[in-house]
Formats: structure tokens, sequence, C-alpha cells
């Protein structure tokens, strides 16, 4: 969920989803880092990203969570969805088969039953347009008929990648419902030391 | 062991995409339970090629949480659960119900791993323990013993004595021993020194100390005195009314974190594999996994019980009554979250009964819903019956389901046929005797400790931002 932080400030937890090999991760490093490489290797240990943008008076701090491969074989987690504000559903323009699983992401998505996700379809790797297999208009009329906000992007011209992060964060306080209740952070506690009570004595 | 490879798997690596069942592995781990999850992780960590697969097309094995509709129909075989039990899916009902201390094993697992990343917690409410037929609530220090209804008057100076040695006792300075020697003293003579009573040294023993019989009569007392040691410094860690704390969503949520560690660090996961099977050379030697028609390579395995016909013995059976309430249990002042420990002579009974009860407060029932589970060692033929005295405490019930089941553990450690097998989940309610299974299982596998000292617990908190 998105969670409203001192002042105009929100935390929320983007998921990505999507084909192995559209883009995913490459779409998050232009957007955290800047940085874009051919073979993209993601950062091991990385636990997620988190980038802060700034819109309407409003910041956003984006926790970003990949996949870490475990969409490979269907092994994503529950966790991975739990608490998520919105989703950003990677396919690949150059290959119709992951655009047809991006459909499938979208529909796991809407089972897990928040209405308040916001979530983005990006058709990437725009910048190979004479390799092209999905048409704008089909990603766009799928959007359409889903909910969905749509936007062609490429992660290694940047064409478009900051878009995608600031137009979800521009939906999310829109979006944003009720604060789920707040838990302990075991790492953020100060390690109490047993104290000794006044009247004791030895 | 191995070296950390430079070069991991990722989603969107294309050198990555034959990493499945045709490549080899160090370690095969079998079952997604909380154990395996953790020594998934921890092997990932340290740099080992990990496959992990489970049977099941869930997270979780026997340490899954599930939501009702899941409930119902493991148990009842029913596909709808009845509507007055409120949405099905504000339901995480654990198999295992356990409770963590605060400042634990397993809190230094996750601080030394960093899953807390991904998991929320919320200290438990409350801390009970039953005494002739009424429930208490634990005193763990000198000040509480003093204010307990638990103890008569002249047991309360016994007591505070006898608290204030141990807070003061350190293990490192002898200048706080008193000229005891605890690792020699036993318990029965410490507790002899201080004139304590039977039922003292009851809770002390069982809900404080947490043991699970009454074999530490007669050991070295200073394990005695550093678990509750343990049980006050935990107490104090969130300034709950417990030293137990507990994850948002359920248990549910431990192994898919520790999932997520592996996967992070390059480990490998395929669910829904039910036909998962160990392949062994001549020598009897584990040598790799099959499943549908292809065997994956592997120097190790590791897995639960379940995945190592042959190599287990069955080590106990389990009777647990999970329960769903639309009240708290009765007479803890309305704690939404409680653990109570029925130490077995209260009982009569060889072993302790533990009652668990969570509920909308942790996010794993609706609004105004309890789940209570009731759990012991089965101790007769007729373990449904050995619960009466804890779902007495109860009071009326919406749902009452029982779930028996037998514990397995290794027959062998694992040198000599590279199977590495966790113990099946005990009764209690809290994890320590988990961990230390773990941290056991570690060892065996890699030849090294897993070190969680405080010094180490402070780097990794300190490393963090």
């Amino acid at each position: 969920m998105a969670t409203p932080g001192a002042g105009g400030n929100l935390q929320a937890k983007l998921v990505l989803l999507g084909d192995m090999g559209a883009g995913k991760s490459s779409l998050v490093l232009r957007f955290v880092k800047g940085q874009f490489f051919d073979y993209q290797e993601s950062t091991i240990g990385a636990a997620f990203l988190t980038q802060t943008v700034a819109v309407n008076d409003v910041t956003v701090k984006f926790e970003i969570w990949d996949t870490a491969g475990q969409e490979r074989y269907h092994s994503l987690a529950p966790m991975y969805y739990r608490g998520a504000a919105a989703a950003i559903v990677v396919y690949d323009i150059t290959n119709t088969e992951s655009f047809t699983r991006a459909k499938n992401w979208v529909r796991e998505l809407q089972r897990q039953g928040n209405p308040n996700l916001v979530i983005a379809l990006a058709g990437n790797k725009a910048d190979l347009a004479s390799k092209r297999k999905v048409e704008t208009e089909e990603g766009q009329s799928y959007a359409d008929e889903n909910g969905l906000f749509f936007i062609e992007t490429s992660a290694k011209s940047a064409q478009n990648v900051n878009e995608v992060f600031y137009e979800i964060a521009r939906k999310l306080p829109k979006a944003a419902p009720a604060p789920q209740p707040q838990g302990l952070n075991l790492n953020a506690q100060g390690r109490t030391q047993p104290k000794r009570s006044c009247c004791s004595t030895s | 062991m191995e070296k950390r490879r430079s070069s991991p798997d990722t989603p969107d690596s294309s050198a990555s995409l034959s990493a499945g069942m045709d490549e080899e592995y160090d370690v095969i781990v079998l079952g997604t339970g909380l154990k395996e999850c953790i020594i998934s992780g921890l092997l990932s960590v340290d740099g080992l090629k990990v496959l992990h697969m489970d049977r099941n097309d869930y997270y979780g094995g026997e340490s899954a949480s599930l939501t009702l509709k899941q409930f119902w129909k493991k148990f009842k075989g029913e596909d709808e659960p009845p509507a007055s039990l409120g949405s099905a899916r504000d339901y995480n009902i654990d198999l295992v119900p356990k409770f963590m201390m605060a400042n634990g094993q397993l809190v230094r697992v996750l601080i030394h791993t960093d899953v807390t990343k991904y998991l929320q917690f919320k200290a438990v409410d409350g801390s009970y323990v039953l005494n002739k037929g009424k429930i208490y609530k634990v005193p763990a220090t000198d000040v509480e013993a003093l204010k307990s209804s638990l103890l008569g008057f002249f047991e309360k100076f016994r007591a505070k004595k006898f608290f204030v040695y141990v807070q003061d006792y350190e293990e490192n300075d002898p200048k706080t021993h008193d000229g005891l020697d605890l690792r020699k003293l036993t318990a029965r003579e410490f507790f002899e020194k201080y004139s304590l009573s039977d039922e003292v040294i009851q809770f002390v023993g069982h809900a404080l100390a947490l043991y699970r019989d009454e074999s530490f009569y007669n050991a070295p007392a200073l394990d005695l005195v550093l678990r509750m040691k343990l049980y006050a410094e935990s107490l104090l860690r969130f300034g709950g009314g417990s030293p137990y704390i507990y994850p948002l969503y359920g248990l549910g949520e431990l192994p898919q974190g520790f999932a997520r560690l592996s996967a992070v660090y390059g480990g490998t996961y395929m669910l829904a594999k039910p036909d998962a099977k160990v392949v062994f050379d001549d020598s009897g030697k584990a040598i790799g996994v099959s499943s549908e028609g292809e065997t994956a390579k592997c120097k190790k395995v590791v897995g639960d019980p379940s995945y190592f016909p042959g190599k287990i013995a069955k080590s106990g059976k389990v009777v647990r009554a999970i329960c769903i309430m639309s009240h708290p249990v009765p007479n803890t002042n309305d704690s939404a979250s409680v653990q109570i420990i029925l130490p077995q002579k209260q009982l009569n009974r060889k072993s302790d009964m533990y009652i668990f009860c969570c509920s909308y407060s942790h996010n794993v029932a609706p609004k105004g819903k309890y789940i209570a589970f009731v759990t012991t060692t089965a101790e007769t033929d007729r373990p449904e019956a050995e619960l009466a005295p804890g779902l007495k405490l109860l009071g009326q019930v919406d749902e009452q389901i029982f779930d028996i089941y037998d514990t397995y553990e290794p027959l062998e450690s694992g040198s000599h046929d590279n199977c590495y097998i966790s113990k099946s989940y005990d009764p209690t309610t809290h994890f320590e005797t988990t961990v230390e299974d773990v941290l056991s299982m570690y060892t065996r596998i890699t030849g090294k400790i897993l070190d969680l000292s405080e010094k180490d617990l402070n780097q990794a908190s300190a490393a963090d931002e």
C-alpha cells in the first residue's frame, strides 16, 4: 500500500512483472541509476532499489521489487504482491509471446484483489522499431480495456522510462487507501540493554 | 566452501536461460518449509549454486499459512467455508503456529541475512502460564514477581532474590557469580539455594526458560540462567507485554522471505514438482533429484523428512486443535495475541501443552475473529481428548478442527549419503528448537558455524543504510 509519511510524502512498494528478457531490470536500472548495459546482470544481493520522485508537491519514495528470477518457473511468492501500491507489467515489443504473457501477469495481478493497485503496461525495447511484432495500438487497446496506464519505453535510449514512474507517482495519491497497520521494523529498533529496576539490590 | 560466483543467474541475463533441470548444482533443496528456506538462503548467500524445489504449487510446506478456503479444503474436504466466518482471504492460518523470541535466534538469523526488509512484525500482547487451573501473566523480573498473584507472600521475596541474581549474572564476569559455579551447580541445587517452591520452579522452567520436560533439573544451571535472561531481554526489546513477536500476515511470510533472499542471490525456484525424488548412486550417495523425466545433478541434497522415505524415523506424534473464535482467550486481559504454557506437572502429563492465539491485529483473521491453537505431544491413543484442559480455557469456539501428525527425524547426519534432512516441527509455540536444527544442518552441510553473535548483529544493523 502507499503509506503516507510526514508532510506530502508517500512511500510506495512497486513490483515489476513480465517475461524473462522483457527488460524489467533494465528499466529499473535506467530509472534509478541512469545506466544501461546490453547484457544486463542485476546486482547480486539487491533486495530492492529505492528512488524518490516529486510530483505536484508530493514526493513518492518508490521501493522497487524485481522478480529475482522467481518468475522463471512461475514461483513468485504471494509476498511479492503483498502491500504493493503499483505494478509495471513489461513486455518486449519485438516478441508477441512476451505480450501474451504480459496479459497473464495482468490477470495474476487482478486476482490479488487490490482494487487500488496502479498498474502500468510498458511495451519495452521501443528502440528496436524495425523488429516490432506488437503494434502500439494492440498494447493501447488492451490497456484501455483493462484500466491500465500504457506507454512504450526503451531502457536503452531512456525513452519514456522516467515518464512511467512519474505517471505512477501522479496516480498514487488518488488511489492511496487508508494506511494499513504498520508493524515493527526489526532493524530500525534500538537494541535495548536489559535494565535493572531501581529497587533491586544484590 | 566454494567461492562466490561473480556472474549470477539473473532474469534478464541471456546467459542464464539454461539454469534448469539439466544443470549441476552444489545443493538441491527439497521442500519450502521455513527450515529449508533459511538453509537455501544462507547457502545462496555463501555463493553456492542452489536449486530449490517443492512438490506443492505454493511456498511453505508445513510452515505455510493458509487462507480459509485452502484451510477448509485441506481439513474438511469442502470448497466453501461458511459465510459466517467472514472473508476467506483475510485469513492466514498457520499449520505450525509459533511465536518468535524478540531477541532470539530466529531474529538474529533474520537480521544477519537482512530478510527483515521483506517482513513486518508486531509484538505479541501476552505471555501466560497455567497454575492450579488458573492462568497468570508470566512474571519475568523481580519487580513483576513481587506484583504477581502467582506467588504467595513469602515466596515473592525468595523469588525476588532469585530473579535479581539471574538479572545481574554475566557469564564472563565472575563478580556477578556470587561464588556459584553455574557450570557445575545443577538447576535443582540452584533452586534449593533460593528455597523456591515447586510452583515457582515450574513456571521458571517451562514458561520462562521454555524447557519442555523435567530433564533441566539435573543439568548445569547455566543454561537455565541464560534462557531466563533471553526471555527478560526479549521482553524489554519492543516494550510489549510479552517477549514474543509475530509477522503480519502469518508465519507463511517467513519461508517466502528467505526464499526471496535465496533467489536474489541466484537460487533457482521450481514449485509444483509432485514427483521430485532423490537419485542415488550405487554406493547409496545422493547425486541428484529427478522430476518429470529429468535429473538435476548436485553434490548435496537438503530437505524435509517427507522427501526421504527410508532415511527417517518416527520421533513422536503431535496433536493440535485449531479453533476459530469471536472473542479473545478469556482471562488474558483481552489480548489480541497470546501464548499460554500449560506445564506438564499441572496436567499430570509428560509433555507441556501450548495455547497460541492470534487475530486480526496481526492480519491473520478478519476483524473480530481470533484463531486459537492448542498443541501438545500425543501421549495416548486418544490424542484429541488430551487437549481438553487447553480447550477448556478457550471458552466458546465457532469452529474446531483437529490435526494429528507424526514427527520424524533423520537417521544419519548426512556425511555418508549426502542427504541433510531436517527434523519435523515440534509442538512448541516458539522457534528456539527450529533454529537449533537449522544451525546444526548448516554446520553439517558447510563445515562452518554460522556466527550470530552480538558483534555480528550490531554490524548487520549498522550496515543497514
